[in-house]
């Protein structure tokens, strides 16, 4: 066993773990600590995949904005919720049934991906100038990050009238 | 490769010799060296640590016309050790109603978040710890754990003053982290790369005469996310004590203690790689070792100006914070971004983008002195406008109210 599959071996255990946690702990703010932990190990993999980029990405966005989101959400509410009443509710046994249905066509869908045995391809030249000039080429992907950019702005804009203070309304 | 000039890589290289011939794997011994790298460079880190407590108390002491520790040792050297004693003997307290897994886990998070950003910094021409191409982005990540860090440190302390704290430090965190991250785009496009020690490299010409208002910029937010006064709300004594360490004693508060001045001399130490050349001097190519000296003379020199500031200005208020960082800040480094990415593909050398030359660099300067006097108009009339509207007579009553028998 290489060094390399050790730590993906880790990292899966934590992951897993973590995510585990997640979903069964009572405190609120436990389970987002969880989940950080969680995102944590997905970024370790993207690291694992070389792809260094995602991983800074994973972490800016999911840890940086949105589990601090959480949290502050978290703690503005008055009382832990969640400290007393079950955690599942009647229907439980459908979710999992469905859980089991997923986990196991995808297993069977990518048992016979070549995908595993193939040794992955080694990028020519610095994947984050290929990933940059993708990003910005009509060839590649230009539309789509545009249309992703106005989107954004929409919210940015959106999230400003909400907020703005009329002053003919009497805000004052 | 002699071991005067570079004596980690040559350690190094001798320690690859010896376990290979124990028979370990190629794989084993890059786990091992990267392993002691990560615990070399860690505790390396900390004892100068250690000694920045010293500096941070006797450059104070200097500032405010006192003389500082000096009875411990030459020049009071060894009272950080006395400090770190003192600290460890103390009663650990945890608050009645403390979180207790995340109280004790903000501290440590404090701390580590500084260390990791010395991953990425290079400290000499081949003595770094990871060359990683999307650096700045690292940085920036790292920001946003030590976020969490502070935040939960407010919120398991059960302690009203402490959460106040800690919303006020992530309000700050928040707003000056988005001019810092346009700020640190602009030696990206200059140097075409977002890995750090490539941008060190291509630093023939120091990045603050190519963009010194990006420097003063990033030198402001700095100061802003350390949360070092003008900018110390968070821990403004006259309102909320002390912010969202309040309820932390001994080693606990020493570790965000030693976490804050790290931070700060790291901050230099990233502004010395950004805009001041990093390890580049003298000698630096062919000795690794002076490189280390003079990227530590950097970050000490710009941990200076820090503690200069700090020690200097009176605080400000949160609204008026707020407002620089979104109203002035913000606009104006997304106006120098833009303006400096321009230029750069016009002034472009199809051969080496990466590479300035004489005639670019005054330009790029010419240019950041003419968004400066822009700068100053416009604020010049605004302030004008405001000292109108200040010197309005207003009346020194406000007209009553009805009594309440008219209303009913």
């Amino acid at each position: 066993m290489t060094p390399l599959q050790i730590i993906f071996l880790i990292t899966a255990v934590v992951t897993l773990g973590s995510a585990l946690m997640v979903v069964t702990t009572r405190n609120l703010v436990h389970a987002a600590l969880w989940l950080i932990v969680t995102l944590f190990g997905v970024a370790v993999y993207y690291v694992l995949l070389n792809a260094g980029f995602l991983a800074v990405a994973q972490v800016v966005i999911y840890i940086g904005a949105i589990a601090i989101l959480v949290i502050f959400a978290v703690m503005m509410t008055r009382r832990l919720v969640g400290e007393s009443g079950p955690q599942v509710n009647k229907i439980w046994w459908l979710a999992a049934l469905l859980a089991v249905v997923l986990f196991a066509s995808m297993v069977a869908v990518l048992s016979t991906w070549s995908g595993f045995t193939t040794p992955a391809p080694v990028p020519v030249e610095d994947p984050l100038v290929m990933l940059g000039q993708a990003l910005v080429d009509p060839q590649g992907y230009l539309l789509p990050f545009e249309l992703a950019s106005v989107l954004l702005l929409a919210a940015l804009v959106g999230a400003i009238m909400i907020a703005w203070d009329r002053k003919d309304v009497g805000g004052e | 490769m002699p071991f005067i000039s570079d004596p980690i890589n040559y350690i190094a290289d001798w320690l690859t010799t010896v376990l290979a011939g124990w028979g370990l794997s190629a794989a084993l011994i890059a786990v091992i060296l990267n392993l002691l790298g990560v615990v070399i460079l860690a505790s390396f880190v900390l004892i100068v640590d250690i000694l920045l407590v010293w500096v941070e108390r006797k450059v104070v002491a200097r500032l405010q016309d006192r003389l500082g520790p000096n009875r411990l040792g030459p020049f009071g050297l060894i009272q950080p050790v006395a400090d770190i004693i003192k600290l460890l003997i103390k009663e650990n307290i945890t608050p009645v109603g403390a979180n207790k897994l995340v109280y004790n886990l903000a501290p440590i998070l404090a701390l580590a978040t500084v260390l990791l950003l010395w991953a990425v910094i290079p400290l000499g021409p081949q003595v770094l710890g990871s060359d990683l191409n999307v650096g700045i982005l690292y940085i920036v990540s790292v920001g946003a754990v030590s976020t969490l860090g502070i935040i939960i440190a407010g919120w398991s302390s059960n302690n009203k003053y402490a959460l106040l704290g800690a919303f006020r430090s992530v309000a700050t965190m928040i707003s000056f982290e988005v001019p810092m991250v346009l700020v640190l785009l602009i030696p990206t496009i200059l140097a075409r790369t977002m890995g750090i020690n490539s941008i060190v490299e291509s630093q023939s010409i120091w990045y603050i005469a190519v963009a010194p208002l990006a420097a003063l910029i990033f030198l402001i937010c700095i100061q802003a996310e350390l949360g070092r006064a003008p900018f110390d709300l968070t821990e403004a004594e006259s309102e909320i004590v002390a912010g969202f360490h309040i309820e932390y004693t001994g080693m606990k508060f020493g570790l965000f203690y030693a976490g804050e001045l790290l931070h700060a001399l790291t901050f230099g130490a990233l502004f010395a790689c950004l805009f001041l050349g990093g390890w580049r001097g003298w000698g630096a190519e062919s000795i690794p070792l002076l490189g280390v000296g003079y990227l530590f003379l950097k970050a000490f020199i710009i941990y200076f100006v820090i503690m200069w500031v700090k020690y200097s200005m009176p605080r400000i208020r949160i609204d008026q914070m707020l407002n620089f960082a979104w109203k002035i800040l913000t606009p104006l480094a997304l106006a120098l971004l833009i303006i400096t990415a321009v230029m750069s593909k016009l002034l472009e050398n199809p051969d080496m983008p990466a590479s300035l030359d004489g005639m670019a660099v005054i330009a790029y300067f010419v240019m950041n002195l003419v968004v400066v006097a822009v700068t100053v108009l416009i604020l010049r009339k605004y302030a004008r406008k405001e000292r109108k509207r200040v010197a309005e007579p207003r009346p020194v009553a406000v007209s009553p109210e009805p009594p309440a028998t008219e209303i009913s």
